[in-house]
């Protein structure tokens, strides 16, 4: 058992933190939030670049940022915050100490080191691979090193996790009963994790020593399957990691319970089992792959991972809405959505990320990785669009929402701006989602991604895009400054708030950090016996969306040259 | 509440909410119906990715592709000399991705079926055909065969569409259609 004196009670939402467990929490999100302002300043570049009419880098910049850009945010950013998030949800919530504070700090030292290594090798500028480094490209050896050597302090960040569920539950720090269902998004997250960086191990490795002359061959397309494992369920990771925090700002923010455990643990439950497939959409348009494969994979098993996000989806406002409701919010449809704290960007920011994920990037993923439709989408701009919706829209800005809530937690300090913290979220989410959309908009219309000049000037052959192509361009361009000036605020928020903030001091704030928990039960809720009817028609509003749009695609799909 | 542990050690015989209860099932028919079109489609759909593909060399492929050229180019095109062939109705066809250019630029006739093979001596290619939006991923060692069937006419080109080094954005190939 440790120390007591290890041990410091949060006086406002009377949570206890294990002071090294604490200290690496802050390190990893720091770290996290300093690749966060990296990829966010590369991105504004991208985006400019891509914006015709301005058109800002030259293209070995432009190919070299954008490898720095893909790297920087989809890799390091999201996997240093996840190691926060992971050592929170199994200390904090559980009581519990860290298991093995050394091996946790190897694991954050061997990240840095990583991370610096590969992006020191991107910015020489003889690794212009993008993320994929797809072989028989190459890049220079400390590029996939790097690589390596985070991967292996982020796996050992997931072993002190498990090591510290173990311990927690030998030191019966939570009862005797399950862990927290956040807890449990977060186990969810962790063994994709695991994996995810055994696929990277598997295909880095080999990678790194075929460019240092001890393998003679990687055959690409084996390259593209292992890859993706890690690839696509980095991803995944999030999704698992993002969906947790949106169990837990529901918590804090409204004290609201899960409709029902059984639903929710399944949901995560049907992830483990399925969510990796999605390696496969990425391989949907190669040669040398059976179609069964390409079917079964793509669908995740009959499509049981997206049956889970759409369980979420429901039961993530679901627990919300119940508890507005049990709080006096209990009229009409919609009153507990009206009286919600839109100002608080914790709320605001989980809830727009909601959105987000399941309007844009859910369903444009579903529609892209069905087989056939792939075809007609596969490597346009639609597939950045897709994803800047579900990990910039969904992940990046749930993240945001939860530090906006941990920081005072964690550092005791105040926000220094509020003023400004109450539009951020909005200012960040609906840049991010137009910009999503309209990068989707363009490669609807054929643009491509990673190009950077669609003009082609200069090339033996000329290409004439429709000018519907360059106005959605310029849209995407100046989306990316909204988003840019929306993800500047917050690090600027957070960043000035942590050094100048006004000091909590160790005792409970005038603002309450975190909801009263309600009552449990739906009884006396809802409208004729339906607990949470605003949800369920938001829901089928959804599901209405779904299916216009996934239908309008197959519409698209069979109007195009025969092809079998 | 969702950050503490469950109310009821036994979470797993709660009952189930039936708003929830209701969700599951018609997004299960939901995945279910989308899971069958895709098996649908490979029966009455028009548009389907071939599975046929074999493994190939640079040598072999380029043999390929230049036996073509040799016996149906009909003109040569821009500064480079490309040659422009026009291959028989219902033949296979050939188009070769390399750094930064597709070889050769190809001369089809409207409503009739080729069958086109794909492939790259060097890096990874995308094979993106425009305006069609058709795209394509190509890989060196693999070669892939595709029937297409041109339904309008016109000139098309054929972007590449995966990153492939500091030329990408200039590798671009033609395909017309009679």
């Amino acid at each position: 058992m440790a120390n007591t004196a290890e041990f410091r009670t949060c006086p406002d939402t009377g949570l206890k933190f294990h002071k090294p467990a604490e200290t690496l929490m802050k390190l990893n999100a720091v770290a996290g939030i300093v690749f966060l302002l990296i990829g966010g300043v590369l991105g504004l570049l991208m985006g400019l670049t891509r914006w015709p009419t301005v058109h800002l880098l030259d293209a070995d910049s432009f190919y070299m940022l954008l490898t720095a850009h893909g790297v920087g945010v989809l890799i390091f950013w999201i996997i240093f915050f996840e190691i926060a998030v992971l050592y929170f949800t199994c200390t904090s919530l559980l009581n519990s100490r860290l298991a093995g504070p050394r091996w946790a700090w190897l694991s954050f030292f061997l990240m840095v080191a990583g991370s610096i290594m590969t992006m020191v090798a991107i910015f020489q500028g003889r690794s212009s691979v993008m993320m994929t480094s797809y072989v028989p490209m190459s890049a220079e050896p400390h590029f996939y090193l790097g690589l390596i050597i985070f991967a292996v302090g982020a796996l050992i960040g997931c072993f002190v996790f498990l090591a510290t569920l173990v311990i927690a539950r030998a030191e019966r720090t939570y009862g005797d009963g399950s862990i927290p269902l956040v807890t449990f998004g977060a186990l969810t997250a962790c063994i994709i994790a695991i994996f995810t960086i055994a696929s990277g191990a598997i295909i880095l490795i080999p990678t790194f020593l075929w460019k240092i002359g001890y393998i003679n061959h990687i055959d690409p397309l084996m390259y593209r399957i292992i890859w993706w494992g890690m690839g696509h369920s980095s991803q995944q990771i999030n999704v698992s990691a993002h969906i947790a925090v949106w169990y837990a700002v529901m918590g804090v923010v409204f004290g609201a319970r899960p409709l029902s455990e059984k639903v929710s643990r399944m949901a995560f439950l049907l992830y483990i089992l399925f969510l990796q497939l999605a390696s496969a959409h990425h391989l949907l348009a190669d040669p040398g792959i059976g179609t069964e494969w390409k079917i079964f994979n793509t669908s995740y098993a009959m499509y049981l991972a997206v049956l889970a996000s759409m369980i979420h989806g429901l039961t993530v406002p679901g627990a919300m809405e119940a508890a507005q409701r049990k709080r006096g919010f209990n009229k009409g449809l919609f009153e507990w959505l009206r009286k919600a704290p839109w100002s608080n960007p914790t709320f605001a920011g989980v809830f727009l990320s909601i959105l987000i994920f399941g309007f844009l990037g859910g369903i444009s993923g579903v529609v892209m990785g069905t087989e056939q439709i792939n075809l007609i989408i596969h490597n346009t701009l639609y597939v950045p669009g897709h994803f800047h919706a579900t990990v910039v829209g969904g992940t990046t800005l749930a993240f945001m929402a939860l530090t906006y809530w941990l920081m005072p937690v964690l550092f005791r300090r105040d926000v220094i701006l509020p003023s400004l913290s109450k539009f951020q979220p909005y200012l960040f989410g609906i840049g991010m989602a137009g910009f999503s959309l309209f990068m989707m908009g363009a490669g609807t219309l054929g643009v491509p991604r990673r190009h950077w000049d669609i003009s082609f000037s200069g090339a033996i052959f000329g290409h004439q895009y429709p000018e519907t192509a360059y106005l959605m361009l310029g849209l995407v361009g100046i989306s990316s400054i909204l988003a840019v000036l929306g993800g500047g605020l917050f690090i600027l928020q957070i960043v000035g708030s942590v050094l100048f903030g006004r000091k909590r001091g160790e005792v409970k704030g005038s603002t309450p950090l975190i909801a009263e928990l309600v009552a449990p039960g739906v009884h006396g809720i809802g409208i004729g016996g339906i607990s949470v009817p605003g949800t369920l028609v938001l829901a089928l509003v959804f599901l209405t969306s779904f299916i216009l749009y996934y239908f309008v695609n197959w519409k698209y799909l069979s109007q195009v040259w025969g092809l079998g | 509440m969702s950050y503490i542990p469950p109310a009821e050690r036994l979470w797993w015989k709660e009952p189930i909410e039936a708003v929830e209860l209701f969700w599951v099932a018609i997004a299960l028919v939901w995945a279910l119906i989308m899971f069958f079109m895709m098996p649908y489609w490979h029966v009455y759909g028009k548009q389907n990715l071939s599975s046929e593909a074999y493994r190939t060399t640079p040598e072999m492929f380029t043999k390929k592709v230049q036996a073509m050229v040799d016996q149906y180019t009909v003109r040569k095109e821009t500064a480079r000399d490309m040659p422009v062939v026009r291959p028989p109705a219902g033949a296979d066809i050939y188009m070769l991705g390399r750094l930064w250019e597709w070889y050769p630029v190809l001369e089809l006739e409207k409503g009739q079926s080729y069958r086109l093979h794909l492939s790259s001596v060097d890096w990874q290619h995308g094979f993106s055909l425009q305006p069609e939006n058709i795209n394509v991923q190509v890989i060196p060692g693999y070669e892939m065969v595709m029937k297409i069937t041109p339904n309008k006419s016109g000139e098309y080109s054929v972007v590449c569409n995966e990153y492939c080094g500091i030329g990408h954005h200039q590798m671009i190939g033609k395909i017309y259609v009679k």
